[in-house]
């Protein structure tokens, strides 16, 4: 092994391989798919975030990598000196509409970016399985190894009430994907708090608290970390929520505002999010560098004395 | 971390049964009485942290003495370990085995997989009251098959087969069955007493509780030669030996184990995959119960040719006589000196434990079986990294099956060359066959490779009176069948491969006329759909689409069916993590093309 000279920062060598024919030079330790971004290519993903260590669990992102049996998830595979990548085959076409097919036919999607974008390139259509199944109460007391056996006059989903236990924010986990960013952003890689967890066993896979608690009676400290990271709006504030159902929600006219928490001296970013003069909700950009995207319950809820405005 | 946890308590035999697995707490914060020490010392942290891998046992304790596991004792586990009330709920409801709600303390676990349902087995919807559904039972020579658990202090366990519906309701009524058929009853071959059998050689001729017996049989010489020949000696033989795994994957046994003994990292970890649950499949079952100290002494081996000093044999939960007879033979090895340290005054120090698995099948995948056994849920990692280099607890790890463990013993004792003597060019040495159905006598038969499908059917006395032959299961349900007119296919890794089958773990369930092949099907999509971990999307929901497409077409057969049903096996093969879900649509894509199930 060579010996490399590392000073304050690590030395990074670079690894040189072929992607889509072209040749392409990233830094050792990046990924197939930031070595795709750089080269301008785009490659759908779901479940990747920019701040969580990415689980590939949505496979959306699948690319050939020669020489390997199956399709690799270039979001979480490293490049290797030589690799010779596909991104734009009949196999990994294939793979990405049905993955879109079968989120699309259990998930309610209406939320998640680029979607209907993606359903219509990759031609894919996740209603061709066959009728919707009726939302069901009972998700989170599912029988671990044991279901009612299909008789395929319907198509199982996730679809399920709301779970609205406080008043900041609310879990919709008709729109879960299962990509475990929040359960990550709760526990070990962000928040350490561990409110929630991945429970249950194949599609009756859930984000849940111990026996389902109510948030209020969990270690929940309402950061919001959860929400921040959270790609299919499975997780949002109770005034967007509250909005949304009122119709009054208009994305297209808000305006977005960052600024620095006045609550404490770490001095997060913030950026409020404004409609009609009234901040509907707050978030933080996942690149800065003080806490890239987390927060506090002041930081990220704590807005309302801004807009107690004298009657 | 600040654990919190809510105000339900766990009741004195709750307590007992968690402290029977960690002791009890010393203070405050894990749930003991304060005292004066509380104000001076904490044990928390790292400390606490690297007990983690004491949760699966800890839970099996509770659920062992109570039957199920309350919100009480999830929060005093939590206290005593140190970890999230919500992560123990996401552990503990991952496993099939475990309850999160009050029930009885009798469970009556009724097979009703494959071969127990060809064999006249109940179905899911003709259970009596009290008993519920299980997974295959790995007692498929004795069809159809029932697990009987009843908690308590200590909890018993017990398997009947044959068992009738009568049985079975007085089972769930409280009557207790009586002891099981000696393991010789499943290795028909062993009954020949002139027979040469070598993995199984040992099989009813010994007592599987006498260590001594075991050495009079050439128990343990395998390991005073290993010890003499050193660990690139052992590694050199298994290399020449051309041995490959038989849990079903077929990697070059010797490369693994060069491979990790390689490795810079340390410690080095071995564990023994025995968590068989493939459907069909019991032949690791039968070595367990039969013989249980060639495992032991075979996992001294493979430690020691790998510099491993601490082994674990993850064993299917569903086993209990397997689990108490290599227990037995773990604690007898101790007593006498061939575990612990400086074993046979080689130097060489090991200790092995068993970990209990506790109802899912996707825990016998290599690396689900880690995050097992570190106590997370039993997902598997993405690879690579491969277990050799990143494995258990992060460090370098050997898996193996326990049939390829055990061949180790005789390649160690005889020599490499004269195993890869044996069998064909591409398939070297003896291989077990897991043959059930509607076979004469069903059971474990040991060969050499290269006999055909015929003349191993015949080898079990052929078909059973009144029976013809309808299809034949290669490999379990990860596998994938073969029709009447394949009989002369060679059971080797390469006939199978080039027939677009597999042999897996060494399946051949034989079906007869009477079987519903439709029926079948259904219950292989409903077995993927329940063993699915649920991680990625194309095995999460892939398997649920494809039960739900088979239901269909078992109503009516449509051509956009079959079409979409290829399309789902293609992305489950293609994109998902582990072999499951890979393999999740090979036995009905082998049903529907080579037997023409859903022909129109």
């Amino acid at each position: 092994m060579s010996t490399q000279v590392t000073t304050g920062l690590q030395v990074r060598r670079s690894v040189q391989l072929t992607i889509d024919d072209q040749s392409v030079t990233v830094a050792e330790g990046e990924t197939i798919l930031s070595a795709c971004r750089t080269m301008g290519k785009e490659i759908p993903t779901l479940c990747f975030g920019d701040t969580i260590t990415p689980k590939n669990a949505c496979r959306v992102c699948m690319v050939e990598v020669e020489g390997s049996r199956v399709l690799v998830p270039s979001c979480s595979r490293k490049v290797e000196p030589g690799m010779v990548v596909r991104t734009d085959t009949e196999r990994t076409d294939h793979s990405r509409k049905l993955v879109l097919e079968l989120l699309g036919s259990s998930v309610d999607l209406s939320l998640t970016k680029n979607v209907a974008r993606w359903n219509t390139e990759y031609e894919a259509e996740p209603t061709r399985f066959g009728k919707p199944a009726a939302p069901t109460t009972h998700r989170d007391d599912a029988t671990t190894g044991h279901h009612h056996v299909a008789d395929g006059s319907s198509v199982s989903n996730v679809l399920q009430p709301v779970k609205i236990d406080n008043e900041l924010y609310v879990r919709d986990y008709s729109k879960c994907i299962m990509c475990y960013q929040c359960v990550d952003a709760c526990g070990e890689q962000w928040q350490n708090t561990f409110a929630i967890g991945v429970a249950g066993r194949g599609f009756d896979i859930r984000i849940s608290t111990e026996f389902n608690v109510d948030l209020t009676d969990s270690a929940c400290v309402y950061c919001g970390n959860c929400i921040q990271v959270c790609p299919t709006g499975a997780l949002m504030f109770t005034s967007e929520y509250n909005m949304r159902e009122a119709g009054t929600w208009k994305e297209e006219e808000q305006t977005q505002t960052d600024t620095i928490c006045p609550y404490c001296g770490v001095g997060c970013a913030l950026t409020l999010h404004v409609q009609d003069n009234e901040i509907v909700k707050v978030s933080s950009p996942s690149d800065h560098s003080v806490t890239h995207g987390n927060l506090c319950i002041k930081g990220r809820f704590g807005f309302q004395h801004v807009q107690n405005r004298a009657e | 971390m600040d654990l919190k946890v809510n105000s339900s308590v766990a009741t004195r035999d709750e307590r007992d049964a968690v402290d029977s697995v960690l002791g009890t707490p010393t203070q405050y914060t894990q749930g003991g009485t304060r005292g004066e020490q509380d104000l001076r010392i904490s044990r928390a942290g790292e400390a606490l942290r690297n007990l983690r891998h004491m949760l699966l046992p800890t839970l099996h304790a509770v659920n062992d003495r109570i039957g199920w596991i309350s919100r009480g004792s999830i929060n005093y586990i939590a206290q005593q370990l140190d970890v999230a009330p919500a992560e123990i709920y996401g552990v503990a409801s991952f496993y099939a085995l475990f309850s999160m709600t009050e029930r009885p303390k009798r469970q009556v676990h009724v097979c009703i997989d494959l071969a127990c349902r060809a064999m006249g087995g109940l179905k899911e919807d003709q259970l009596p009251e009290g008993t519920h559904p299980s997974p295959c039972l790995g007692t498929c020579e004795r069809a159809p098959a029932v697990l009987v658990i009843e908690a308590g202090n200590p909890a018993r366990h017990e398997i009947l087969a044959p068992a009738t519906p009568e049985q079975i309701k007085s089972l769930a009524k409280g009557e207790w069955p009586e002891a099981e058929a000696t393991v010789v009853s499943a290795t028909p071959q062993a009954q020949d007493t002139s027979s040469k059998l070598v993995l199984l050689g040992r099989i009813g001729k010994v007592d599987p509780l006498l260590i001594s017996d075991y050495q009079k049989h050439g128990g343990f010489d395998a390991l005073r030669k290993a010890i003499q020949i050193g660990a690139t000696g052992v590694i050199d033989e298994v290399n020449t030996s051309g041995l490959v795994g038989r849990g079903g994957a077929a990697f070059p046994t010797g490369r693994k184990w060069a491979a990790v003994a390689g490795q810079p990292a340390f410690p080095h970890y071995s564990i023994c995959n025995a968590d068989e649950s493939e459907p069909g499949t019991f032949k690791d079952r039968v070595i367990m119960e039969g013989d249980p100290f060639a495992l032991v002494e075979a996992m001294i081996i493979a430690s020691f040719a790998t510099g491993s000093e601490q082994g674990f044999i993850y064993l299917r939960g569903e086993y209990p006589r397997a689990i108490r007879n290599v227990q037995h033979a773990i604690d007898e090895s101790k007593k006498h000196g061939f575990l612990g340290d400086n074993i046979l005054g080689s130097g060489f120090n090991f200790n092995l434990t068993i970990v209990r698995g506790a109802g899912a099948y996707i825990c016998g995948e290599e690396t689900a079986i880690f995050n097992s056994i570190e106590g997370y849920r039993g997902e598997p990692r993405n690879k690579p990294p491969f277990p050799v280099e990143v494995g258990v607890f992060g460090k370098p790890t050997l898996v193996n099956n326990v049939e390829t463990l055990v061949n180790v013993l005789s390649i160690v004792k005889d020599g490499g060359a004269a195993y890869a003597a044996l069998g064909t060019d591409g398939s070297k040495g003896r291989k077990l066959f897991c043959l059930s159905g509607a076979v004469a006598k069903p059971g474990i038969y040991e060969v050499e490779f290269g006999i055909t499908l015929r003349q191993l059917i015949d080898l079990g006395g052929g078909m059973r009176n009144g029976s013809t032959m309808q299809a034949i299961l290669l490999g379990g349900a990860a596998g994938g069948f073969v029709g009447p007119n394949d009989l002369d296919l060679p059971l080797t890794m390469e006939a199978t491969r080039a027939a677009g089958s597999s042999l897996g773990s060494g399946v051949v369930m034989v079906l007869d006329q009477s079987v519903d092949m439709v029926d079948q099907l259904r219950r292989i999509a409903a077995f993927f759909r329940d063993e699915s971990c649920g991680q990625c999307v194309p095995c999460r929901v892939g398997t649920v689409r494809q039960e739900e497409i088979v239901s269909r077409l078992a109503k009516g057969v449509q051509s956009q069916d079959i079409e979409l049903l290829r399309e789902l096996g293609t992305v489950m093969r293609d994109a998902s993590i582990c072999g499951l879900g890979q393999t999740a649509n090979s036995a009905i894509d082998s049903a529907i093309n080579k037997l023409k199930v859903f022909a129109v």
